[in-house]
């Protein structure tokens, strides 16, 4: 007779799936705002991030909660695992926060006459996010593993986009201001791709029960087990 | 399911065990390998014959008249049902602590440690002596008890007793000490207690404890075997089946799914 | 809720309490009545010579009961002899060893032969020892009464043993204890008060049996030297004074008696005094 316990494991998924969606959303329309120069937009976005802080705090302590009836196997991995997203989905709130910020600074200048592949970037960060947390869901670990490399494209986007950014600035010295707003955006962009990385590996772990953090040559298959 | 076959560091090596009452299997077919100086649990719901695997080691279900194995069981390599091995000479070598405490009432506390080592013919006072702090000792009840030691058995707390029986079983030396759900009956105090006490315990001794206590089982034991229906499902190091469990059966009894 | 309810219940429970308070009284009245009767008739005859003198010839004042009262320890003794380790042993059989069947087997013969009237023992007994020794003896007052005790003792010590938790025969069988061993040194240790209780008891009731001894031991007017000689017993005296004419016969029955019912009811203390509860377990 676990109800209680299991009813606990169902509210923790869905806080965390209503977290991720807030997320989701704060990035999209930061990366709007820049792109569209919209300057209401981008301050909505920064208040909205106060939401996915609280959600971080409550779905803590709601781990914490868990922990105290001691759970095993899976759902132990699933509590663990569930801090883990949740605060990774804070950093994505963080980053599409930064986003916001450098777009409202943006759109209180003349926009730059440059060709910048950001929106391709936005698109591909936004897609990690999504599969990591659909793989959640679907309880899908390969797909989740077929996220990882992924990010090795958002890496090589980013910098190609930085040394465009960079020469910009060297032959027209008065976007300086505005090339390095660019910038920031881009890098905030890569890191939410980053976070999307960790949040596949927490998903593999959740699932396979193997950590595959922090390993070069990572491969495509893994051991299936029960959950 | 078993470890390593030629396991060398295994106290008790089990092939095909299987344990009939009457016509009814209550263990079946267990091949398992137990490791030395280390604790192994035993967990599974009521009835999966966890308890009747562990009274076939000492070969103690031969108490009941419809009892009836088949297989076998190695101590250190000794058959311990060969024909020419008589059940006494193996409980000498296993022992066993069983759920509820049963210091002997009639005795005292010294005479109760003693009773394995008198009542099989040691009688200079100066071994029993010594055998006796040293169980005491082992068991974390020397210093509550050392200016008693004539004091009645039974004075006793419950967590005390069942302390008082560990040291009794311990006195004789055995190679490998059984423990059949040693701290169910006890409060949390004392079930910390001994379960301080077996971790403690398995410098020198192996140490196989069946619990229902799945809890207990994470804290104390190195490996852990789970049982269902009187087979072996899964066995393996404890960490692993209580964090990524291969069999779905383990998975749904330490989840508390069933059981 | 409603008061005429009220009252009939109040009414029937202080008649039932009534009831039994009154079926009480008429049990312990027996008692009490027998003592009352026994230390009014026979206390004044109670003296230094009935314990130490053998009976005088009709007609003379005084003498005593010195013999019965030997010759009903004597009894008594030959009894536990024969008594004790048979009971005492068929008892552990039954409790620790045995299939269950056979076990079944003799529990009934035991049970059995606890009903059957005891002057049917004494007239088995006659024919087995009397008739071939061509004698009344002392030795056949003591068989019978033995016999006697025998299913008796039986059955109280299997009960009695099985009393012992099962947890302690386990706890010395895993200390690699032998099972005789564990038998003897555990099992029967814990049990022992009870089984002492348990012979205590069979004797208090075989030493007020009296038909049994009339067709055994006979009874003697003068002090036996032998075993192979008939014996007196307090019973057996009893009777005989009892049914006789004389008046300082039935004062002297009546005295008899009084020492009778006093031997039991101290053996039936002497049993609640070893029963009692020394220390408690703690919790």
């Amino acid at each position: 007779m676990d109800n209680h316990f299991e009813t606990g494991l169902e509210a923790l998924r869905q806080k965390l799936l209503t977290m991720a969606s807030h997320a989701e959303t704060a990035v999209n329309q930061s990366v709007q705002a820049l792109v569209q120069r919209d300057h209401d937009l981008a301050l909505r976005v920064k208040e909205d991030d106060r939401v996915i802080d609280q959600f971080e705090v409550e779905i803590d302590d709601l781990v914490i909660q868990l922990l105290t009836k001691a759970p095993l196997a899976s759902n132990l991995r699933l509590v663990t695992v569930a801090m883990k997203i949740s605060q990774n989905l804070e950093r994505v709130g963080d980053e599409a926060s930064k986003i916001a910020k450098r777009a409202r600074d943006l759109s209180q200048e003349p926009p730059v006459k440059i060709n910048l592949d950001l929106p391709r970037m936005a698109g591909m960060a936004l897609a990690m996010l999504k599969s990591a947390l659909d793989a959640f869901v679907n309880k899908d670990p390969v797909a989740a593993r077929a996220i990882i490399p992924r990010d090795k494209e958002v890496d090589a986007l980013n910098k190609q986009i930085h040394e465009i950014l960079a020469q910009h600035m060297v032959a027209n010295p008065d976007t300086i201001s505005r090339c390095l707003n660019w910038m920031v955006a881009c890098k905030s962009l890569e890191r939410i791709a980053d976070h999307a990385k960790n949040i596949a590996e927490e998903v593999v772990y959740l699932y396979e029960a193997q950590d595959i953090r922090h390993t070069a040559g990572k491969s495509q298959t893994g051991p299936a087990t029960g959950a | 399911m078993v470890t390593d076959p030629n396991n060398s560091a295994a106290a008790l090596t089990v092939r095909g065990l299987s344990v009939f009452f009457g016509e009814r299997a209550a263990v079946k077919n267990v091949s398992i390998d137990i490791t030395a100086k280390a604790v192994t649990a035993i967990i599974g719901p009521s009835g999966c014959g966890k308890s009747t695997f562990l009274r076939a080691i000492n070969r103690m279900h031969e108490l009941n008249p419809d009892a009836r194995m088949e297989g076998e069981i190695k101590l250190f390599g000794d058959d311990i049902y060969s024909r020419t091995v008589e059940s006494v000479t193996v409980r000498r070598r296993i022992g066993m602590v069983f759920q509820k405490s049963n210091p002997f009432p009639t005795m005292s506390i010294f005479e109760n440690v003693t009773v394995g080592l008198r009542l099989n013919g040691v009688r200079d006072r100066k071994i029993l002596a010594e055998r006796t702090e040293q169980s005491l000792r082992m068991a974390a009840l020397w210093d509550e008890v050392k200016d008693r030691m004539n004091a009645p058995a039974i004075s006793l707390s419950g967590g005390q007793q069942q302390r008082l029986c560990i040291a009794r079983a311990l006195a004789v030396q055995p190679e490998v000490l059984l423990m059949d759900e040693p701290a169910s009956a006890l409060d949390p105090l004392a079930t910390a207690k001994i379960e301080d006490l077996i971790v403690s315990l398995k410098k020198d001794y192996t140490i196989v404890i069946v619990t229902h206590n799945m809890q207990q089982a994470a804290r104390a034991s190195d490996f852990t075997a789970f049982f269902y229906l009187g087979e072996l499902v899964e066995f393996g190091p404890t960490t692993k089946i209580f964090t990524s469990p291969a069999q779905k059966r383990t998975e749904d009894y330490v989840t508390g799914r069933f059981g | 809720m409603t008061a005429p309810n009220h009252s009939w219940r109040n009414f029937k429970n202080a008649f039932m309490q009534t009831l039994a308070c009154v079926c009480a009284i008429l049990v312990v009245a027996p008692l009490l009545l027998v003592f009352y009767h026994l230390i009014k008739e026979g206390f004044t005859s109670i003296n230094w010579a009935f314990f130490t003198e053998l009976p005088k010839p009709v007609g003379e004042v005084g003498g005593g009961m010195g013999n019965a009262i030997v010759g009903t320890f004597v009894l008594l003794a030959q009894a536990a002899v024969i008594g004790v380790p048979v009971g005492v042993l068929g008892g552990v059989f039954l409790s620790e060893y045995g299939g269950t069947k056979l076990n079944w087997w003799i529990r009934f013969a035991a049970d059995i032969l606890n009903g059957v009237p005891s002057i049917t023992w004494g007239i088995v007994v006659y024919a087995l020892l009397v008739v071939p020794m061509h004698g009344f003896s002392a030795l056949a007052g003591g068989v019978v009464l033995g016999m006697m005790m025998i299913p008796l003792v039986m059955r109280t010590t299997e009960e009695v043993l099985q009393l012992v938790p099962g947890g302690y025969r386990e706890a010395a069988l895993a200390l690699g204890i032998a099972k005789w061993k564990t038998i003897v040194q555990i099992v029967i240790r814990t049990a022992l008060k009870g089984i002492v209780t348990g012979v205590l008891l069979a004797l208090a009731r075989v030493a007020g049996e009296t038909a049994p001894l009339l067709f055994t031991a006979l009874g003697n007017e003068h002090w036996t030297h032998k075993l192979t000689e008939p014996i007196s017993a307090m019973p057996l005296q009893i009777f005989a004074y009892a049914i006789s004419p004389y008046d300082d016969w039935h004062r002297q029955a009546w005295a008899g008696a009084l020492v009778l019912l006093l031997l039991v009811l101290s053996i039936n203390i002497g049993v609640r005094f070893l029963t009692r509860d020394r220390f408690q377990q703690k919790a």
